[in-house]
């Protein structure tokens, strides 16, 4: 039974009683709605909540539960000599979990019976040439003690399955009858249902918290996992970053978290003048026409996926600086061999800031109070003057967290960098030049064959750990900043 | 009478010290003239702004169409019974047994039937002559056959896709010059071409195979479309839709009309303005690590995609949603409330249905923004994956491998071939005219729904 045909059953007993709920109350009021406590519904509604949402929540636990749970029993099932040279259990267990979902898809197709499949002392090598047959995929040869931990995985697996079943559905049935049973025209069930409504909407409003949670937790134990492979003095204050999966790798954030500010600083040079003076000229001079179509177009650019950003940086930007400042180019001079650069990846950023900094400052300039700019322009001071030394001293707070608020994207933003950054790390103060950052790594160690034991693959979380702790705090204080700012003129 | 009123200091001989209030002196000139330029700042600045955005589209529209046209050689193909089918009964396996190669010779003879027909002179060799075809040319015939088992024997006039370097030249990408180091393609096939070009069976024409189609490997840029990865970006935001709006919207009814003052709310709030501001890729690391390495779901499936979408969505939905229901006014909540409903009737019965349009406007606008995320996906392995074959049926949809349109278009910008920088772009074309239609729904529904209280 497949778990769509659990939820359906369990969503139909739940419709079922609600109508039986909803029937038996009324009945108990000698169909008189005004002698109940609550409105009829709630009745229905109680019954049907009661079925559905304690069976449903253990459902998921269960769920997340069992793969634990039979990944420890079985990988302690395997010797350590059937571990091979350079392989660990994580590998082993991967492999478990290929044939035995390779012995499900067997039986399924027919090529081989349940019996067969669950023989022990099966023919390794018929084995894998069945599994094969029967279009299973299977990375090596089906070994004596990959087949009975994989036997043992099938059978903790269905067995466990049918458990579950058998608890959701006993469950539901039980909170659905003892709903039932309680249902009386003196029970206060529009109450009992509008707490029960509201502790979902909590667990709804959590997730954000178990969401936070899950991100530190996920990197955390990956970092950690890293620091033991991988000497954290290296990480923090090493100079050089040449990953090498033969081992012996060097890895140190340094060099790519100079390429990731070098980057994110030429973003800002480009985002925050243009930002700050398209928001005064916005906020200041425009008039309502001029400010009606110039803001929404702006705030296009915000609209624009990433990825539409980063192909513009990769093949027309670039191209373009190239055949500026590149051999042969127009200025005559060859400063840029390729158009992967720290040039294009800041430019074609700060493009994208544009609007996250005017939009922003647009805000905090509109916050400061008019008084303040008729009381300079009274004192015979142009707009220009206003502007300068009333407006923007008073929104400077405000602004500053704009341009952190900005800084954070910067470093936190992938596919600019990825697809026109280039991916070799050193410290260059050469802007033609290819440099790579956090996130670019991050992609390149994560994507493709990832092996979880090795420190290179693991490297990413610690990268990840960090970019998430400097963008955490980028925010926090940027926040903290404009609101302070903001509570001085409310 | 005093003389102080003759002493010839007061004649009003020099000018008073701060002159006419007609004439500007220097200072107010200066003043006067850093008030225009630092208005010319402003100017400046949106100029610039504006002129990226008009850059930024026209690069797109214009490196884009092309790959919504592609070129396509027509010749009449003699289906020849005794090669295709040889038992003569029409049988469906043995025709299958025909492989691709098979129906090689059958192409080369219906291009040379052609050269001969229109006198195309060439020193091509009947090899070469075929190069200029796609190499997915002889699959599609074998396709077509296998879906129309009857059309053998007959002689049918098939269309078929040429090679990227000859689609290239028609569309002005690919010259004679530079083909020199090429080896995949000659000028005297070119000259070939023009000589096909001229007759008419070889020309440019609308190509709906590179909407509604598959990728192709890296051989076949020609074939390459962006169809299947569509239905993965369908997949994920079925799954971001349905999980994101409920939860967003139980979330900021709880903090917006429910929630105490207390610890708990608080860190539930930061906790929701700093996801909000978290990179994306920090989410792919989070799929990664929970979704597929704890719980084993299969890698590059949209569900995942839609899992990880969903947590990075679920910040601005809620936003959204808590502003919408802010902006309901408190004597909506007051008159429910004194008519007897209860709190909880107050918020679902009459303030809910109230914010609806707005929370409809941002939860479209969060699947805009998850429909365009690149990096998340990334690391759950939509891309490198060549979305071949679109998925059968809904389950698989969700949990077969598959690409998303960004991933698509990241995909092609890797590879070697020129021809998909095109693909490229036409599939951003593509993947905007859904992030506009969406926003311009989003839009319209305010501008519709939105009451003004």
């Amino acid at each position: 039974m497949a778990l769509s045909w659990l939820l359906l059953i369990l969503l139909a007993l739940a419709v079922i009683g609600f109508f039986a709920g909803r029937s038996r109350a009324l009945a108990s009021a000698g169909g008189n709605v005004r002698d109940l406590h609550s409105l009829p519904s709630y009745y229905g509604y109680n019954v049907a909540l009661t079925a559905l949402v304690p069976a449903v929540g253990v459902l998921i636990v269960w769920l997340l539960a069992q793969p634990m749970i039979v990944n420890s029993t079985v990988s302690g099932l395997i010797p350590d000599q059937a571990l091979l040279e350079g392989s660990d259990r994580g590998l082993i267990m991967s492999e478990v979990r290929r044939v035995a979902y390779g012995l499900d898809g067997a039986v399924a197709s027919g090529a081989m019976t349940e019996t067969q499949a669950r023989n022990g002392n099966a023919d390794t090598d018929a084995l894998t040439k069945t599994l094969k047959d029967a279009g299973q995929i299977l990375t090596q040869d089906v070994t004596q003690p990959i087949l009975v931990a994989a036997q043992k995985f099938r059978s903790m697996t269905s067995s466990g399955t049918v458990a579950m079943q058998v608890v959701v559905l006993a469950l539901a049935l039980l909170g659905a009858a003892f709903a039932y049973v309680r249902t009386h025209k003196e029970f206060r069930a529009r109450n009992v249902v509008e707490q029960g409504v509201l502790a979902l909407l909590l667990l709804a409003a959590s997730i954000a918290i178990l969401t936070t949670i899950g991100i530190v937790l996920s990197m955390l134990f990956e970092t950690m996992n890293f620091f033991q492979l991988h000497s954290w003095k290296d990480f923090f204050f090493g100079s050089t970053w040449a990953p090498n999966f033969r081992g012996g790798s060097e890895l140190s954030i340094l060099p790519l978290l100079w390429g990731t500010l070098y980057i994110s600083v030429i973003a800002l040079l480009v985002a925050v003048p243009i930002g700050l003076f398209a928001a005064i000229y916005l906020s200041e001079y425009a008039s309502g026409i001029t400010r009606s179509i110039a803001k929404p177009l702006l705030e296009i650019l915000a609209g624009i996926p990433t990825i539409v950003y980063g192909l513009f940086a990769l093949l027309t930007v670039g191209p373009a600086l190239v055949s500026m400042f590149g051999d042969g180019g127009i200025l005559g001079v060859d400063w840029m061999a390729s158009s992967n650069a720290v040039l294009t990846a800041g430019l074609v950023m700060g493009i994208m800031l544009i609007p996250f900094v005017s939009s922003l400052s647009d805000d905090i300039i509109n916050a400061v109070p008019q008084t303040m700019r008729d009381g300079s322009l009274g004192l015979g001071a142009t707009h220009s003057e206003t502007v300068r030394n009333v407006i923007l001293p008073a929104a400077l707070p405000g602004i500053v967290g704009a341009i952190l608020l900005a800084a954070s994207r910067a470093i936190g933003e992938t596919m600019i960098v990825v697809m026109a950054a280039g991916a070799i790390a050193k410290f260059s103060g050469n802007p033609f030049e290819a440099m790579t950052t956090i996130t670019t790594r991050i992609v390149s160690q994560l994507t493709g064959d990832t092996d979880f034991a090795s420190p290179e693959t693991l490297v990413a979380f610690a990268l990840g750990l960090t970019l998430f702790i400097i963008t955490l705090g980028l925010n926090i204080f940027a926040l903290y900043i404009v609101r302070k700012y903001r509570e001085q003129y409310e | 009478m005093t003389d102080i009123s003759q002493t010839p200091n007061a004649a009003p001989t020099t000018k008073p010290k701060g002159g006419s209030l007609f004439e500007k002196d220097a200072r107010t000139k200066r003043r006067n003239a850093a008030e225009s330029r630092f208005k010319m700042y402003g100017v400046a600045a949106i100029g610039i702004g504006l002129l990226m955005l008009i850059v930024l589209v026209t690069n797109i529209v214009t490196a884009g169409t092309g790959a919504f046209q592609q070129s396509f050689l027509e010749l009449n193909v003699e289906l020849k019974a005794d090669k295709l089918d040889k038992k003569g009964n029409r049988n469906i396996k043995d025709i299958k047994k025909v492989s691709t190669f098979g129906y090689a010779p059958l192409i080369a003879a219906a291009l040379e039937s052609e050269v001969e027909k229109f006198g195309i002179q060439t020193d091509l060799k009947p090899k070469a002559m075929g190069k200029i075809l796609s190499k997915a040319a002889q699959a599609e015939l074998r396709n077509y056959v296998i879906a129309d088992p009857g059309e053998i024997g007959k002689t049918v006039s098939f269309r078929f896709l040429v090679n990227s370097r000859v689609d290239g030249y028609l569309k002005g990408r690919v010259t004679r010059e530079s083909i020199a180091n090429d080896k995949s393609i000659s000028v005297e096939q070119l000259d070939f071409v023009d000589q096909l070009r001229d007759a008419g069976v070889l020309y440019k024409a609308f190509n709906p195979d590179f909407i509604f189609g598959a990728d192709a490997s890296d051989q076949r840029p020609e074939a390459a479309g962006i169809g299947v990865s569509m239905l993965g970006s369908l997949f994920m935001m079925l799954v971001v839709l349905a999980l994101a709006l409920p939860i967003g919207v139980a979330a900021s009814i709880y903090l917006e009309e429910f929630a105490p003052q207390n610890r708990l709310t608080d860190i539930i709030e930061v906790n929701i303005s700093n996801l909000a501001a978290v990179p994306s890729i920090v989410f792919g690391i989070l799929g990664l690590a929970v979704f597929i390495n704890y719980m084993h779901l299969p890698t590059s499936a949209p569900l995942v995609g839609g899992l990880v979408l969903t947590l990075m969505t679920l910040p601005t939905i809620i936003i959204s949603t808590r502003a919408s229901l802010k902006a309901v006014p408190p004597s909506i909540r007051d008159a429910a409330l004194g008519v007897g409903a209860s709190k909880m009737q107050a918020v679902f019965h009459h303030v809910l249905p109230l914010a609806a349009p707005g929370i409809l406007t941002g939860t479209i606008i969060g699947l805009a923004q998850a429909l365009g995320e690149t990096a998340p996906l990334l690391l759950i392995g939509m891309v490198g994956f060549i979305a071949s074959n679109p998925p059968d049926g809904i389950v698989a949809g969700f949990l077969s491998p598959n690409s998303a349109m960004p991933a698509q278009i990241y995909e092609w910008s890797k590879r070697a071939d020129p021809a998909f920088y095109e693909r490229a772009w036409g599939g951003i074309i593509i993947l905007l005219i859904f992030l506009v239609t969406m926003n311009t729904i989003a839009v319209l529904l305010r501008r519709r729904f939105e009451r003004r209280w």
